[in-house]
């Protein structure tokens, strides 16, 4: 029996549900949904869909994407070399490994490595959403009727804004691609040169402000994610480890966050043009 | 001390449960939570009211039996504390306090505060025992243990099982507590023999109890009456990834 049935849910919440359901039904197909019929599946087999393999899968595919991120930061803050040393780059990024590659072989190595890293990220998430909202008569930390200390006793603002900060994030990254990768929506004017498109693009205040937005919520997102991810693939083995692993994320995430943020703020400041 | 209570009333697993008010007056500040609330019953009972069902047992912070959602938090506001060691002189005079179940889809309510964590149990079944030649007893200091390694087991061993970081996690998770029973053998010599079977095991029954996974966040930790640290999650974690290449032991 679920809690919402001993309680009044408010409407929301099972309409929520209802959509939660729908979507638990083609995951269900698709993974193999329904957990506790070990006798048919052997331990090993049961294993591999369990909440930890889930959760390792998100670690590696968020360090992963983290390793890309950092690199994808170096390469905007060539902005500074000026036109010729960005678009250079940006050309030098299609000729590794030429001749044995073909041209731009190496970035679409890259782009299926990052794209099925997404999927699986995304897929595990939602996978393990639904089963924490299962497992909480899909109220979460407001499962309780009382409504005080509904943010418990010491959980951080990036832990409970990850799903809903990787749903921004989802969506930024969306919007970025067609803005600065493909051109298809070009605020302040379409070009060949990528730097003549990410200053056209950095000029505008709401292109920027829309930045910032995405850049904060991926942040959050990475302070809490870089941490998790550790502590769920195992390394979190002492008091002294734990210390360790969140000052890692917390210097990760700023690294990220102002590495990232530089070059837009310094190009609407019109300091690079 | 004169106090109001809101509590979870709830006759049966199948009927519906609101929250009811009631008045306590003449509470002394040196009364457990517990008694505060057999004090309550006492009142009920002299009416004709239903007395409300809380689960008791040992009432000295070791039996795991008492449970209860203060004010939001499972076993109150006090850290390290069961709501048996809860004493009334940590609320102030003319409070209102909501109490309720712990809530998880794994842990149906029986009866007003009282809820079914059998759950908790078939996880232990699943893997928390170890080989052993039946027989005399074996010389005490034949197997050598290192105190790092008898260290840590002891972290894990002194769970009580009360299911309060079950109760605290966003994601409805039992990790700390399938992490405490898994590592508090697993560490040892005498648990090395079905080690990985083990944590496999007992994550398959965690899972299939339908406890949600766990994100890290640490609340479970946080309002461990027996601080249970956030780090057996992260060995259950490492024993997992580890046993599924292997061949079944």
């Amino acid at each position: 029996m679920s809690i919402s049935q001993m309680r009044h849910a408010p409407r929301f919440a099972s309409t929520l549900a209802k959509s939660h359901r729908m979507l638990a039904c083609w995951l269900g197909r698709a993974y193999g949904w329904h957990m506790g019929t070990g006798q048919l599946r052997s331990v090993r087999s049961t294993a591999v869909r369990s909440s930890v393999m889930l959760h390792a899968a998100m670690a590696v595919t968020g360090l992963i994407m983290i390793l890309f991120l950092l690199a994808h930061m170096y390469g905007n803050l060539k902005v500074f070399e000026g036109q010729q040393g960005f678009d250079g780059y940006a050309a030098y990024l299609r000729e590794i490994g030429q001749p044995l590659l073909p041209h731009a072989g190496a970035l679409w190595i890259l782009r299926v490595i990052l794209l099925a890293s997404v999927l699986l990220h995304i897929f595990s998430a939602f996978v393990l959403w639904h089963r924490s909202r299962h497992a909480t008569a899909g109220k979460g930390g407001w499962r309780y009727e009382t409504t005080r200390n509904r943010r418990g006793v010491q959980r951080s603002y990036a832990s409970f804004t990850m799903r809903w900060g990787g749903v921004v994030i989802g969506l930024f990254v969306i919007y970025h691609l067609l803005h600065l990768s493909v051109n298809a929506i070009a605020p302040g004017g379409a070009s060949a040169s990528p730097y003549q498109r990410m200053v056209n693009g950095f000029e505008i205040w709401w292109v920027v402000l829309s930045y910032v937005i995405a850049l904060i919520a991926l942040g959050f997102h990475l302070r809490h994610g870089i941490w998790s991810a550790f502590a769920s693939l195992g390394a979190n083995k002492s008091v002294a480890g734990r210390r360790f692993l969140n000052q890692l994320a917390t210097i990760v995430a700023l690294l990220i966050l102002v590495g990232f943020l530089v070059p837009p703020l310094v190009i609407f400041a019109g300091w690079v043009s | 001390m004169n106090i109001t209570v809101r509590i979870w009333r709830q006759h049966d697993r199948a009927a519906a449960g609101r929250m009811v008010s009631y008045g306590v007056d003449g509470i002394s500040p040196d009364m457990s939570f517990l008694e505060m609330l057999d004090v309550l019953n006492d009142q009920l009972t002299a009416v004709g009211d239903d007395p409300v069902a809380f689960d008791h047992d040992c009432r000295e912070g070791i039996c795991g039996m008492c449970s209860l959602v203060i004010n939001g938090i499972a076993h109150g506001p006090e850290a390290l504390t069961t709501t048996c060691q809860l004493y009334m002189r940590h609320f102030n005079d003319g409070d209102t306090i909501d109490v309720e179940p712990w809530r998880s889809q794994a842990f149906p309510i029986l009866r007003d505060l009282v809820v079914d964590r059998s759950a908790m149990d078939r996880i232990i079944q699943a893997g928390g025992y170890i080989s052993a030649p039946t027989g005399s007893a074996p010389d005490a200091a034949a197997t050598l243990v290192p105190k790092k390694d008898a260290d840590r087991a002891f972290d894990a061993a002194v769970c009580i099982g009360c299911g309060a970081c079950i109760a605290a996690c966003p994601n409805g998770s039992g990790m700390l507590f399938t992490g405490a029973k898994a590592n508090h053998l697993g560490v040892l010599p005498q648990g090395q023999t079905e080690r990985h079977e083990r944590a496999l095991a007992m994550v398959n029954q965690h899972d299939a109890e339908g406890f949600g996974g766990c994100t890290q966040i640490g609340e479970c930790t946080a309002v461990c009456p027996v601080g249970i640290p956030l780090d057996m999650i992260s060995f259950l974690n490492a024993d997992v990834l580890s046993a599924l290449p292997r061949k079944q032991d």
